[in-house]
Formats: structure tokens, C-alpha cells, sequence
């Protein structure tokens, strides 16, 4: 591999590195997201019940 | 990529390394075209008050900073292997780059040393107007450049400087990076709506 392939290939990898990693960190927050969602509906879920009794 | 490497021929002068062309200017420009996208919902916001632009916007110039570190890190790795080192101080093109993602950077420090609300918003709005004067000056600096080395490859003579296969390639490359970066906005700006929403619900709750 010549040199001028190393650095081509290199700024396309810190591309596709960098998509990669932001699909990561997003991955991260969704879970996240997911997390809330489901505690905010037990919370919900304790108001109705409260409610009814 | 598979264009970028297996179809198009090798440059005269550049040979090989010229490749990066096909990756580093689409994302320059998509990284412009987020800028752009910004500073039109911040006109947008001003405009017609309405709140939704400001998230919008601040999305658009999240995205173009991620596009900008793209541009700054590819540019540094062609500067290297075409002219022997990572970055020039004496080219205006580069310089006016920097402090164009600089200036973008520092919309951040603004939007979060002030309070959420219609005067955030408003600033921000207005910061993201100005930076988008940068962007025409950044875009032209290379050819009011003088002692040039940063290499220009769309001029008025478009079809001599580029074969058919550099040109398409080219096209297909920008093509790529626009549908990119609207997808990852899309994502993101739909992650930080439900954000927001959640929070409301969970102050609505407890």
C-alpha cells in the first residue's frame, strides 16, 4: 500500500468512523428515550390507579 | 466509495490521492448547506415567531459542525499527502473555513449561557443569520486567493477540468452526503422533539 492509499483510505474510514459513532451515541440516547417512556407510563399507570381507588 | 475508488481514473497532476476530493468537498458542502438550513430557520423564527424553527435550526447548525470537524479532518489528511503538511495558516480557504466551524461552535457557549425561552431562541436565531454571511466568503476565498495551492476544481471551465466519471462520481458522492446528513437531521431533530415532550409530560406528572 502506497502512502498516498494509506491517507485516502484514512480520511475515508475517519468518515465512515465518525457516522458510525454518532449512530452509537444516538443508539445510547434512544435507549434512553425508551427508558423514560416506560417510567412515565408506570407513573401514569399509578395516577389511574390511585384515581380509582 | 466503490465509484470513488474503482471507476474514476487517477488525476494527471494528483495521481491517486485525488480520491479525497470525492469525499472531502461533498462533505464541505453539505456541511455549507446545514449552515444555510440553519440560518433560513432562524429567518424563519424571526419571521414568523413561531417556536418550532428555533429547535430546527439548532439542529441544522449541530449537524454542520459534525459536517465541519468531516471537512477539517479530510482537508488535513489531503493537505498532508498533497502538499506535506496537515494545515497551511497562509491559505485563506482553510483559515476561513476554521473560523467559519469556530464561529458555529460558539453558537453552543451562546444558546446554553442563556435561559430556555423566546430570547434564546432569538439570539440564537440571529447568531446563526450572521455566521451564514461566512459561508459565501469562505466559498469564494479560494478564488480571490492569491499564493494558491489550495486546488480549485469547479470553475467556469467545469467540463475540463473534470472528466465524465469525476463529474458523475462527484455528483453521486454530494448525492450521498445531502441524504446523509437529512436522515441523520431528521433523526436528530425528531429525538430532541420527543425529548422535549417528555419532559413536559413528566413535569405534567409528578
Amino acid at each position: 500500500m502506497t502512502s498516498a492509499e494509506k491517507y485516502v483510505t484514512a480520511a475515508y474510514l475517519v468518515v465512515l468512523g465518525v457516522v458510525l459513532l454518532y449512530v452509537v451515541i444516538y443508539a445510547f440516547k434512544l435507549s434512553r428515550l425508551e427508558r423514560e417512556v416506560a417510567e412515565l407510563a408506570e407513573l401514569a399507570q399509578q395516577r389511574k390507579e390511585r384515581k380509582a381507588a | 466509495m466503490a465509484l470513488a475508488f474503482y471507476w474514476v481514473p487517477d488525476a494527471p497532476e494528483e495521481g491517486f490521492r485525488q480520491r479525497i476530493f470525492y469525499i472531502h468537498v461533498p462533505v464541505a458542502l453539505t456541511a455549507y448547506a446545514c449552515f444555510g438550513w440553519a440560518a433560513w430557520k432562524g429567518l424563519r423564527l424571526l419571521w414568523t415567531r413561531e417556536q418550532h424553527h428555533d429547535l430546527e435550526s439548532y439542529t441544522a447548525v449541530h449537524m454542520g459542525v459534525i459536517f465541519g470537524i468531516l471537512t477539517l479532518v479530510t482537508g488535513s489528511i489531503w493537505a498532508r499527502t498533497s502538499w506535506g503538511v496537515w494545515w497551511s495558516w497562509g491559505e485563506r480557504q482553510l483559515v476561513l473555513f476554521l473560523i467559519l466551524f469556530l464561529f458555529y461552535s460558539a453558537y453552543f457557549m451562546l444558546r446554553y449561557s442563556t435561559e430556555p425561552g423566546p430570547r434564546r431562541a432569538n439570539m440564537s436565531a440571529v447568531y446563526a443569520l450572521f455566521g451564514v454571511v461566512l459561508i459565501p466568503v469562505s466559498f469564494l476565498a479560494i478564488r480571490l486567493a492569491e499564493g494558491l495551492i489550495h486546488p480549485v476544481v469547479f470553475d467556469r471551465d467545469v467540463g475540463e477540468n473534470l472528466a465524465t466519471s469525476q463529474l458523475l462520481t462527484f455528483i453521486v458522492c454530494f448525492a450521498g452526503m445531502l441524504a446523509l446528513a437529512a436522515s441523520l437531521y431528521t433523526n436528530e431533530l425528531t429525538g430532541k422533539r420527543l425529548d422535549a415532550r417528555l419532559r413536559e409530560l413528566r413535569e405534567a406528572l409528578e
